[in-house]
């Protein structure tokens, strides 16, 4: 199973567990519907169309409503940690939840207790609860933006907006980035550092670069990165190793991003629905 | 023990002798401490917004410097206006601020602010929030339904309507967007 599990900003949504199915305007998950925004249902889409694309089973959603206020992350936590074992969860990808130190460890500690351990992928507050609580050794992938790859590079970080000054302007040196993230041991073996640049890395070396097609407008694009994530996660659950998944990922949102032809004003919906047509490109390049 | 290395203990363990001149108000979310921070400096307390000791944190938390002697006072005064801590603790480290810088995009007549993780896309002529990017935090996605679309002096204040750092460091580019192009 590939387990895709955070949070939806609808207030007092229960749990819902289930696999998810893509509806008109959005995803379908355990009966109900929830329209595309940024974050995990834009991730969850795009893994869908990739799990589509692939021949393999539809990804399963665990997700929770949480504006913030911490209850559904608290239940996403508590769910997996008493849980996990019995789902037969191959790939699991963590997205967005608050950051709870205790109860990501508590997860964690399950995890160690599993003789067959799923391949865990972390974006967004996954991530960062990860990174602040030494923990990024349990993970396969991180996918972070260039911000949050200063914060990797930070060892004192707890968070991303904790990063201190003088690495924050170090973002014009994102090789130096990465060398301070994978000597803090703040990074797991692969890396997909998301910016004008893709930066795709394994145990701690810069293996590709990915520059175009160049799309600048799709930086102030809220969800794009999430789109990353769910490709590189459905990849990986279709067979395809996590370097290998971070090259067609990165290849697919970039053209996507083209075929949309967007302006800063854009929403992720839109290059949403170029994902199939850019994925078909991309496999014809790579052939 | 060398006569050096019982030196550099001595110097180890000077933190914990000093004495408490300032103490962190503990809050349950980030955002609590933009009110509490405008609160304390208009009646003059020299404070510090900064992370809390590693017995605190949850991975997503805020707390307030402030000068030890006016605890009474502070904490008087934060019940008042409904902002009670949910604790009061002494210290005698530093903790860390958060980040303040900000970075400035053009894209002809949109203008994007990034505070740390935050990105914040504005249509300059219109003043309507048109994007919001980065972050990790659940109040993202809810942040940006409620805000996208909206003139940036109509839509929610993060500050006030989230609870993360995230929320935090969109505020900070929320302010320095209508710092720079009025709201």
């Amino acid at each position: 199973m590939l387990l895709l599990a955070g949070s939806v900003p609808v207030e007092h949504l229960p749990l819902l567990i289930g696999p998810i199915e893509v509806t008109n305007s959005g995803i379908k998950i355990d009966g109900h519907e929830l329209l595309i925004n940024r974050g995990n249902e834009a991730m969850m889409t795009a893994a869908c169309l990739i799990c589509q694309e692939y021949g393999v089973n539809p990804p399963v959603g665990m997700v929770a409503g949480d504006i913030g206020k911490r209850e559904g992350s608290i239940a996403i936590y508590n769910h997996l940690a008493e849980h996990l074992p019995e789902m037969g969860v191959k790939v699991l990808t963590l997205h967005y939840v608050m950051p709870d130190l205790k109860l990501n460890k508590k997860v964690l500690a399950t995890i160690d207790t599993m003789t067959e351990k799923p391949i865990m992928i972390a974006d967004a507050g996954s991530m960062y609860v990860a990174k602040a609580g030494g923990d990024a050794h349990y993970y396969e992938v991180f996918t972070p933006d260039l911000g949050e790859t200063a914060f990797l590079a930070d060892d004192k970080a707890d968070h991303p907006s904790f990063t201190r000054g003088y690495i924050f302007n170090m973002e014009e040196d994102v090789p130096e980035l990465i060398r301070r993230a994978y000597a803090g041991n703040n990074a797991a073996p692969t890396m997909f550092v998301k910016g004008k640049v893709d930066y795709i890395c394994q145990d701690g070396e810069i293996v590709d670069t990915i520059e175009q097609p160049s799309i600048p407008t799709m930086e102030p694009i809220g969800g794009t990165g999430d789109l990353i994530t769910g490709m590189i996660s459905a990849l990986i659950y279709a067979g395809v190793t996590p370097l290998d998944s971070c090259r067609i990922a990165g290849r697919v949102n970039r053209v996507a991003g083209e075929l949309s032809q967007p302006s800063p004003a854009t929403q992720i919906d839109k290059i949403l629905r170029y994902l199939p047509e850019a994925l078909e490109k991309v496999q014809k390049q790579l052939r | 023990m060398s006569f050096l290395s019982r030196f550099s203990r001595v110097k180890q363990e000077e933190p914990e002798k000093e004495s408490v001149s300032r103490g962190l108000l503990v809050f349950a979310h980030p955002t609590t401490v933009i009110s509490v921070e405008e609160i304390l400096r208009d009646e003059g307390y020299e404070i510090r917004v900064v992370s809390p000791p590693p017995a605190y944190r949850t991975g997503c938390d805020l707390s307030v410097e402030f000068p030890m002697d006016a605890e009474a006072a502070v904490v008087e005064l934060l019940n008042t206006v409904g902002l009670p801590p949910l604790d009061v603790v002494p210290i005698t480290g530093q903790g860390m601020e958060p980040l303040q810088f900000v970075r400035t995009k053009m894209y002809g007549k949109y203008i994007m602010i990034r505070a740390a993780n935050m990105k914040m896309t504005v249509d300059q002529e219109t003043k309507i929030i048109v994007n919001i990017s980065g972050g990790g935090c659940p109040d993202v996605p809810y942040l940006a339904t409620e805000m996208i679309g909206k003139r940036l002096c109509d839509a929610p204040d993060p500050g006030e309507v989230g609870f993360s750092l995230c929320a935090y460091s969109l505020n900070t580019s929320r302010e320095e967007l209508i710092r720079t192009i009025g709201d």
